[in-house]
């Protein structure tokens, strides 16, 4: 991709998160510092680094997950269509109904296949029944599980295989259409088939949803994103379109990194 | 002696200490277990279900006695349930911050731990002594304080089993706090959570100091919360205690069916536990 390219992409994307002068501490730790990133709606943002860097810290606070737990504070701006989450008074509900997350594990809660599902829905809208089943097919749809499930929906998620619970989670995130979808390192705990799933499923739901993910593995940021961030020890060192930063990164750690000289 | 064969020995002799450490205390839970089958069995028949404890010299049964024990059973079950199953999330779920949730804590432990008859003399001294009589409602009360601090800490440890990252993903989709607890942590943990009020129940069935103090015993059938009830710990203790052999045998008949009772609730745990559905 050239310079010109680049730039028509830029511009034609808005900015869904905006992220300003964001610092990050669990206690006394300073986990991100001064983090400043513009993420492009219905475009894949990819975060790479490390372990340890602070991506998932930084994901973690675009739905404020980390306000569950005491002790961990974040400072700075992050606008979400303009909006500063972090400001005192925000519906943390609302905002997560907003901004959707999948987690490395696949956390599938003690239910039926449909309640998993249907759960989510249920807290913001009310459906009848069919309009419901409806919605739930096409979340299992959109999350390629529909033609697994289809006849044991009753049955627990529980006993789904891993790959498949990952993909239940993902439909579970999608049903309830948020605007942003954070992925947490979603298929590091699957076989290469589940990851091929997932990624396709990345790829097709961009163009409905501004999606952001969090992986240890630097094909699948070049394969699935739009735009990549490298971080390192918690600090931001560069990002870009994808293309760029795996082709000719700016920095001479990114690079490095990458080429896996380090890291 | 190389290094490994002296592991080897050491290894053995151990294990041999073990088993005889495990044979020393089978050797008298057998000798328990086989006592009271042998004096219980003879004395179980179709009259200690139906027939009112009888006076010394005639014939009767246990039903006045199981009765009780089953009313005050279910009712200190039930009211110290909901209120141990509260606590117990509140510990869980919301202990993490402030003082509250370990001094509670810390108290529960006291509680749990505090001889039964403390509570007998509690509830006596709150309550019968309020009311001037016994009543069956002060032994249910008695065996409520009992469950109580049971419930809280199965409770609270069973929810503290339940990874993080199952609160995550159902706060991630926007669920009230609440929302989360009742539909996804205490689902996650039912069958431990029923565990410990099985548990609790057990326990309670053969306490007679609570009782002793509170519903004291009663020789006729009851079904007033209100009166002195008969309940089986206590009759086992006065029939043991009397000189009269039929007495004696209605005590065994007793102690068998409590222990049967505790076996079967149990059993009954443990089949709970096993059948719960892995979370991950």
């Amino acid at each position: 991709m050239n310079a010109a390219v680049l730039q028509d992409v830029q511009e034609a994307a808005l900015q869904k998160i905006v992220v300003r002068h964001l610092d990050f501490h669990y206690g006394r730790f300073h986990a991100l510092k001064n983090i400043n990133l513009e993420i492009p709606e219905h475009r894949v943002t990819a975060f790479i680094g490390p372990s340890g860097c602070g991506k998932s810290t930084l994901l973690r606070t675009f739905n404020r997950m980390y306000a569950l737990y005491p002790n961990q504070v974040a400072q700075g701006e992050i606008l979400i269509d303009g909006e500063n989450i972090l400001a005192p008074g925000q519906d943390l509900n609302r905002l997560r109904a907003k901004v959707g997350m999948v987690f490395q594990k696949p956390t599938p809660f003690p239910m039926s296949i449909h309640d998993n599902i249907a759960f989510g829905v249920k807290l913001y809208e009310d459906l009848p029944a069919r309009i419901l089943e409806e919605r739930v097919e096409w979340a299992l749809r959109k999350a390629a599980l529909w033609d697994e499930v289809k006849d044991k929906l009753k049955q627990s998620g529980t006993s789904l295989s891993g790959g498949q619970q990952q993909r239940l989670c993902i439909a579970r995130g999608i049903a309830v259409k948020p605007e942003v979808l954070l992925l947490d390192e979603p298929a590091s705990a699957l076989d290469p088939i589940s990851t091929g799933r997932i990624e396709e499923l990345v790829h097709e739901l961009k163009s409905d949803y501004t999606i952001v993910i969090v992986t240890h593995n630097m094909q699948q940021a070049a394969r699935v994103s739009d735009y990549t961030a490298y971080m390192y020890l918690g600090e931001l060192v560069e990002f870009g379109v994808t293309d760029e930063i795996f082709i000719k990164p700016m920095k001479k750690e990114t690079e490095d990194y990458i080429t896996g000289r380090f890291g | 002696m190389d290094i490994y064969t002296r592991r080897l020995t050491t290894n053995r002799m151990n294990l041999i200490l073990s088993m005889l450490a495990m044979l020393f205390g089978l050797f008298w839970l057998g000798w328990i277990l086989f006592t009271l089958f042998h004096l219980g069995l003879g004395a179980i028949s179709a009259k200690l279900f139906l027939q009112m404890t009888p006076p010394p010299g005639s014939d009767g049964g246990l039903l006045n006695a199981i009765a009780g024990s089953l009313f005050m059973g279910a009712v200190g079950t039930l009211v110290g349930t909901p209120i141990g199953i509260m606590a117990g999330i509140y510990l869980a779920e919301f202990g993490s911050r402030g003082w509250l949730a370990p001094a509670t804590r810390f108290i529960n432990d006291i509680l749990l731990s505090a001889p039964s008859i403390v509570i007998g003399l509690f509830i006596y001294e709150m309550y019968v002594v309020q009311v001037r009589h016994f009543s069956a409602w002060a032994g249910a009360m008695a065996l409520a304080l009992i469950v109580i601090p049971v419930v809280i800490r199965t409770t609270e440890n069973m929810l503290r089993l339940v990874p993080d990252s199952l609160r995550e993903a159902a706060a991630a989709l926007g669920a009230p706090q609440w929302k989360i607890i009742t539909l996804v942590t205490v689902r996650a943990a039912k069958s431990g959570i029923l565990t410990g009020i099985l548990l609790a129940v057990a326990r309670i069935s053969g306490e007679t100091a609570p009782l002793l103090f509170t519903a004291l015993n009663n020789q006729f059938w009851t079904p007033n919360m209100n009166s002195p009830m008969a309940n089986l710990p206590v009759v086992i203790f006065q029939f043991a205690m009397s000189p009269y052999d039929d007495w004696h045998r209605l005590a065994w008949a007793g102690a068998l069916l409590i222990t049967l009772g505790v076996l079967a609730l149990n059993i009954l745990a443990r089949v709970f536990i096993r059948n719960k559905t892995p979370i991950y």
